[in-house]
């Protein structure tokens, strides 16, 4: 029977011959829950069982709230680390960076079944793993079993075609999905991203794709791995990791991207999603470049090379992430952080940043914050009365420059 | 009887609990910021028994279980929508919140005093009742085993 890349990586990790719609127990091959998370997980464990199915396989990564903000959050933090030091479960301490770069630049191998306690865990399809979001009492399960459900879902094709327009990026392509899909667009269903646009993207990009899966109801994104994804990864794809040219689709898209121009959601929606020339003007207050869709090396690059020789408007409050310590050494040592402080932003250590409204980074009512991370539902980054936009990194320095939404002029 | 609570579609667990509370892990705790910014209201006037009624993508966003634990706290243990985010419905089935798909769910209005008969929900305030998506057997048998650590353990461990 022809089958789709996700449908052959759930029948390998299950030993059965699955479809989508079946439903089935399948071994986990990676784990990860973080400060926000694991608790509860813990907790649940707890009840169930005393070690854990096998320490090598578990990753915790303390980053939503980190460094701790608050007593509540240096107790979960220190619980954890009792937890990871008496079971050996390697912990990620503050600092170290958000829990998706940490995974895939370390441990995610293409064809692997990978589950995290983050809904953006799907991020990790830009390797060609099946990686999905679930809460803590699945991972609770999975810490003591090392098996979880599945039900096996249905494939959304997207066909990526043309090369991108100067100044648009990987984060254009997947809002404009989000917009012509809507957020529930794809509940419960998996979307493989391929064709020629794809391939001329680097892992960092494809990864930017895979993560907003989510943000249309998304259980994974995937994207068929290749030499690019070799390299990242060091390991040699396997030869089955691809869908068969026959494999049944719920539905298929086609995006030339070669008109793309840079695309914005407007509060409060992740599908609200308009071409910025209709939003161009907007006043805003604050800029946050990072996160797990955007807070990579190549975005912060993107950032310096539009305001080089510019600075950030005064009335525009700048805050800058690196997705991870070794994206916030490649920026030093490149000179990238420089541009982006010399021109006045505030480079904070690797977390997760305003993006969940934790720790840092609050909007007050009647602020517009625009931001280069997933979510812009109401009242996740401050008071329900602020009002945040997304965009790339080159739209976000850009709009950082000239203190309003703005269309990219600089180099990028 | 029950008071419903009627909400729109793709209610986001940011809605449901922002990200500022969860350091917090207790469902009563939680309870006293559920809905704040969607419907500041709903924390200090639900009470128990109470049932949440929803349009599509009711719980998208986070993974955050403590979305399901705040609506537990506050003492409602019934969720009925016209569709659920993926994972806020797994969240639900593991903690005992029970969530009910309903293609009729637009009929139900804010106030409303509806309840749960077996297959069907009866709404007692216009005298009408509506069906009620079966879930698969594979969730059940999980539902019947009071959720999926219990499952576990007696299957599994």
């Amino acid at each position: 029977m022809p089958k789709t890349i996700v449908e052959k990586i759930l029948s390998k990790s299950s030993g059965e011959d699955l479809k989508a719609g079946d439903y089935a127990f399948a071994d986990i091959d990676l784990a990860m829950a973080n400060d926000i998370t694991a608790p509860l997980a813990v907790q649940g464990f707890q009840k169930i069982a005393d070690k854990v199915w096998d320490p090598d396989k578990i990753f915790i990564p303390l980053d939503h709230q980190a460094p701790a903000d608050s007593i509540n959050a240096a107790e979960n933090h220190k619980m954890l680390r009792k937890f990871a030091e008496k079971q050996g479960i390697t912990i990620y301490d503050v600092g170290e960076g958000v829990c998706h770069q940490l995974m895939l630049e370390n441990h995610v191998k293409p064809g692997q079944l990978v589950i995290g306690a983050d809904s953006h865990t799907c991020t990790y399809g830009a390797v060609g793993a099946f990686a999905t979001g679930v809460g803590s009492t699945d991972m609770a399960a999975a810490f003591a079993t090392g098996k979880l459900w599945f039900k096996v879902p249905e494939t959304i094709k997207v066909n990526l075609t043309g090369k991108l327009p100067k100044n648009t990026s990987a984060k254009d392509i997947i809002l404009n999905l989000c917009g012509k899909i809507g957020a529930d667009g794809a509940l419960y269903k998996a979307i493989e991203f391929t064709g020629p646009t794809t391939k001329q993207l680097t892992i960092p990009s494809r990864a930017t794709i895979t993560n907003m899966a989510i943000e249309m109801g998304g259980k994974t994104a995937i994207m068929e791995p290749d030499k690019k994804t070799k390299q990242y990864t060091g390991t040699k794809p396997p030869e089955w990791l691809k869908s068969d040219p026959d494999a049944n689709y719920i539905q298929e898209i086609e995006i030339d991207v070669s008109n793309l121009e840079p695309q914005i959601a407007a509060p409060h929606q992740v599908d609200n999603v308009h071409n910025i020339t209709k939003l161009e003007g907007t006043k805003i207050d604050q800029v946050f470049i990072g996160s797990c869709t955007n807070g990579r090396f190549e975005d912060l690059e993107a950032a310096a090379n539009i305001i080089k020789g510019r600075e950030f408007s005064k009335d525009v409050r700048v805050i800058v992430v690196p997705a991870s310590r070794a994206v916030y050494r490649e920026a030093e040592e490149k000179g990238v952080l420089k541009t982006l402080f010399d021109a006045g932003a505030v480079i904070e250590g690797p977390c997760c940043g305003p993006c969940m409204g934790g720790s840092f980074g609050l909007l007050a009512g009647g602020e517009v914050g625009l931001a280069t991370s997933n979510r812009n539902f109401r009242g996740r980054e401050g008071s329900p009365d602020a009002e945040v936009y997304l965009g790339s990194p080159e739209v976000a320095a850009e709009s950082a420059v000239q203190g309003v939404i703005a269309k990219p002029i600089g180099d990028s | 009887m029950s008071r419903v609570w009627k909400f729109g579609d793709d209610i986001s667990t940011d809605a449901i609990i922002p990200g500022r509370y969860l350091t917090m892990n207790k469902p009563e705790e939680l309870a006293e910021y559920v809905f704040e910014s969607e419907r500041s209201e709903f924390a200090s006037e639900v009470e128990e028994g109470d049932i949440i009624v929803a349009g599509e993508n009711f719980g998208c966003g986070s993974s955050r279980e403590h979305a399901p634990l705040a609506i537990k706290g506050s003492g409602v243990d019934i969720v009925i929508a016209k569709s659920f985010a993926r994972i806020f419905y797994r969240n639900s089935i593991n903690l005992g919140l029970m969530v009910v798909v309903s293609s009729e769910a637009d009929k139900i209005e804010d106030g409303d005093e509806i309840e749960i008969q077996g297959d069907k929900i009866v709404n007692k305030t216009k005298n009408e009742s509506y069906g009620i998506e079966k879930a698969p057997s594979f969730i059940e048998n999980i539902v019947q085993n009071d959720g999926l650590l219990n499952y576990v353990k007696k299957e599994m461990l």
